[in-house]
C-alpha cells in the first residue's frame, strides 16, 4: 500500500499506552462524544435544518451497511462488490417472516440476520481464497444470484414489485410497549440502539488481537502468512462478521420502508455501499457514517429537483477521490510523530 | 537429531531447473550461510524450505517431521520463521504494532477478540523486550513505512523472533544497505546467535558479510551445490573461486 499514513487508526488500535499522546486521545474522545451527542439528539434538531426523522434513520441504516463493507475493505483489505446480497437477505428475511410466519419484529430481524450470516458463511467458504479483482467479481456474481431469485420467485417475494403488504410491529416488553410503527422517533432510537451496539462490537473487534491480524492481512498478506496467520481463515471470519452486520442493516432497512425491494439485492446497491465507505474515508472507523450521511442527504435533496441526481453524486464522488483520495475523514489524519 | 534436513530437493519452472538436487543439514544452534551469485537459486531454495513453494522432488524434514507439503503457516507453528529479501513489514502501522502483532500470534491469541489485563501485560512486556533487543525502543510510535531500510529490516527480524522460532531463515538481511546499516544488522544477527543459541540459515551474495559470521557455508551456483564447508574451505575451493569470486572480481 502507499506510505501515506493514518496514525489515526494506528494509534486507536494499538491498545498500548506507547503510541498514544494525551492530547490526541483527548481530541478523539471529544470528537467521539460529540458524534454520539449529535446522533442521540438528532430527532430534535434535524427537522429545524430541513431534515426529517426518517431521513436520519435512513442515514443510520445505510451507514451500518457501509461500515460492514468497510470492515472488509478498510480493515481487512478485501473489496466486496456483492454486499447488497446480504443487505437484501436481511430485508427479505424480516419481511417474509412478518408477512407469512409470525408477526414479530425482533424475530423477523433475527431470522434476517441469521440468513445473511449463513449465506455469507457458505459463500465465504467458496471465495476467500480469491484476491483483488477476482474476489470482487465473484462477490458480484453471487450477489446477482440472490437478486434473480427475488426477482423471479413472484408468488413468494413479490418479484419485481418487491415484498409489500407487511409492516414493522410495536415491540412488546410485557410491562410496556415501544410503538416503533407510528412513532418515527421511537423507531429512530430503535435503529440507533442497534447501530450503537454494532459499531461498538466492530470497534472492539478491531482493537483486539484478532482485529490486528485483519489489519496485518490488509497491510501485507505475505508477512501475515509467514507470521503463522492462516490468512484465508481469518478473511473468512471477517467476511462472515461483515455479512452479519450488513444483514442487520438490511433488516432495519426493510423495517424502515415496510418493504423489501429486489433492488436492495442488486449489484449497484453494493456499489453504493462501497462509494459511501470511500467517500467518507475507508481508513477511518467513522468514515462510512460520514459517507452515508453525505450520500443519503444529497440524494434526498437532489432527487426532489432532478431525476439525474445520481450524476451529481457521481461528480461529487469523483471530485472527492481526486482531491482527497483518503475520503473526507482522511483530511483529518495525523502525521506520524517522531 | 538435526533440526533441518533438506534431502535432494529440486525445483523446476518449466524447463528451467532453479534448484537441482540440493541437500542441506542444519544442527540446533548452528549459523549456516548459503551464498552464490545472483540467479544461483538461493531464494528459490529458501522458498522451498519455508513452504512458499513446493519442491518438484526431494524431501524437507524439520525437527523430525516431513514438512515437504506442509503450508507455510504450519511450518511457522512448528518453529520456522523467515524474513524476505525485500523487507515485508506492515508499513502503515507503528513499530510497536508490527512487533505486537507477531507477539500476539506467537502467544496463540490470534483468534481472540478480548484479552485479560494479565494477557495484555504479557504481550506488552514481550513486545518491549524485543524492541529493546533491536535497539528501536525510541522509535516505537513511528510508522514503519516512513523508517529507514535498516530499521525496517531490524523490525522484520524482531517480528520473526517474536514467534520464538527454533530456526530463523534470513534472506539477504543486508541487501541494499549502506555500510553502517550492514554493520548494525550483522551485529544484531551475531548477538541473536550468541545469546539465544538460535539456529539460523542466512542467504547472502556479499561474501564478506558471511565469512566472519557463519560456521559453515554452502555455495550455490546455477541451482547446483558447488561446495560446502567452513569459510576457509569454501574460499580456497577452486570451483568456488572460478564461479563466484571470479565473477565478483571481474
Amino acid at each position: 500500500m502507499t506510505r501515506l499514513s493514518t496514525t489515526d487508526d494506528a494509534q486507536k488500535l494499538s491498545g498500548g499506552a506507547t503510541s498514544w499522546t494525551s492530547d490526541t486521545r483527548l481530541q478523539k474522545n471529544i470528537a467521539q462524544a460529540l458524534l454520539w451527542l449529535l446522533l442521540l439528539t438528532l430527532p430534535f434538531w434535524f427537522t429545524a435544518i430541513g431534515g426529517y426523522t426518517a431521513l436520519g434513520t435512513r442515514v443510520l441504516v445505510m451507514a451500518l451497511a457501509a461500515m460492514s463493507v468497510n470492515f472488509l475493505l478498510g480493515y481487512t483489505g478485501v473489496l466486496s462488490f456483492g454486499h447488497a446480497a446480504y443487505f437484501g437477505l436481511g430485508a427479505y428475511g424480516v419481511g417474509l417472516i412478518i408477512k407469512y410466519i409470525i408477526p414479530s419484529t425482533l424475530l423477523g430481524m433475527a431470522v434476517g440476520v441469521l440468513t445473511a450470516l449463513i449465506a455469507g458463511a457458505i459463500i465465504g467458504l467458496l471465495i476467500v481464497h480469491l484476491r483483488g479483482i477476482y474476489f470482487a467479481m465473484v462477490t458480484i456474481a453471487f450477489g446477482q444470484v440472490f437478486y434473480f431469485i427475488a426477482y423471479r420467485w413472484n408468488n413468494v417475494t413479490g418479484g419485481d414489485d418487491g415484498l409489500s403488504g407487511w409492516s414493522r410491529l410495536p415491540i412488546d416488553f410485557g410491562f410496556t410497549q415501544l410503538d416503533i410503527l407510528h412513532k418515527e422517533r421511537a423507531f429512530y432510537y430503535f435503529v440507533l440502539f442497534f447501530f450503537m451496539i454494532s459499531a461498538a462490537i466492530m470497534a472492539a473487534i478491531l482493537r483486539s488481537p484478532f482485529g490486528r491480524t485483519l489489519i496485518a492481512i490488509r497491510e501485507n498478506e505475505r508477512r501475515a502468512r509467514f507470521l503463522g496467520i492462516p490468512v484465508d481463515r481469518h478473511i473468512w471470519i471477517s467476511w462472515v462478521i461483515s455479512c452479519g452486520f450488513c444483514g442487520l442493516a438490511g433488516a432495519l432497512s426493510g423495517l424502515l420502508n415496510n418493504f423489501a425491494s429486489p433492488h436492495d439485492l442488486r449489484w449497484d446497491q453494493s456499489g453504493v455501499f462501497v462509494i459511501m465507505a470511500v467517500l467518507g474515508g475507508m481508513r477511518a472507523f467513522w468514515g462510512p457514517l460520514v459517507g452515508a450521511t453525505i450520500y443519503v442527504v444529497l440524494q434526498d435533496i437532489l432527487s426532489s429537483h432532478t431525476q439525474n441526481w445520481m450524476s451529481f453524486i457521481g461528480l461529487f464522488f469523483v471530485l472527492t477521490v481526486l482531491f482527497c483520495p483518503r475520503g473526507i475523514l482522511g483530511l483529518f489524519r495525523r502525521k506520524s510523530k517522531s | 537429531m538435526s533440526l533441518l534436513r533438506v534431502e535432494n530437493v529440486t525445483k523446476r519452472f518449466g524447463s528451467l531447473v532453479a534448484v537441482g538436487g540440493v541437500s542441506l543439514v542444519v544442527e540446533p544452534g548452528e549459523l549456516r550461510a548459503v551464498i552464490g551469485p545472483n540467479g544461483a537459486g538461493k531464494t528459490t531454495f529458501f522458498n522451498l524450505i519455508s513452504g512458499f513453494l513446493t519442491p518438484s522432488s526431494g524431501r524437507i524434514i524439520f525437527d523430525g517431521e516431513d514438512v515437504t507439503d506442509v503450508l507455510p503457516a504450519r511450518r511457522v507453528w512448528r518453529g520456522m520463521a523467515r524474513t524476505f529479501q525485500i523487507t515485508e513489514v506492515f508499513p502503515e502501522l507503528s513499530t510497536y504494532e508490527n512487533v505486537q502483532i507477531a507477539v500476539e500470534v506467537a502467544a496463540g491469541y490470534r483468534l481472540r477478540m478480548h484479552l485479560s489485563q494479565a494477557e495484555k501485560t504479557k504481550v506488552r512486556q514481550r513486545t518491549e523486550e524485543l524492541l529493546e533487543m533491536s535497539g528501536l525502543s525510541h522509535k516505537s510510535t513511528r510508522l514503519v513505512g516512513e523508517m529507514s531500510h535498516g530499521d525496517q529490516r531490524a523490525i522484520e527480524i524482531m517480528m520473526a523472533l517474536a514467534l520464538n522460532p527454533r530456526l530463523l531463515l534470513l534472506d539477504e538481511p543486508t541487501a541494499g544497505m549502506g555500510d553502517q546499516e550492514t554493520h548494525d544488522i550483522t551485529q544484531l544477527i551475531r548477538r541473536l546467535h550468541r545469546d539465544q543459541k538460535l539456529a539460523m540459515v542466512l542467504i547472502e551474495h556479499d561474501m564478506r558479510v558471511v565469512l566472519h559470521l557463519a560456521e559453515r557455508i554452502m555455495v550455490l551456483a546455477e541451482g547446483l551445490m558447488l561446495a560446502e564447508g567452513t569459510p576457509h574451505e569454501v574460499t580456497s575451493n577452486e570451483a568456488v573461486q572460478a564461479a563466484y569470486l571470479g565473477t565478483a572480481a571481474a
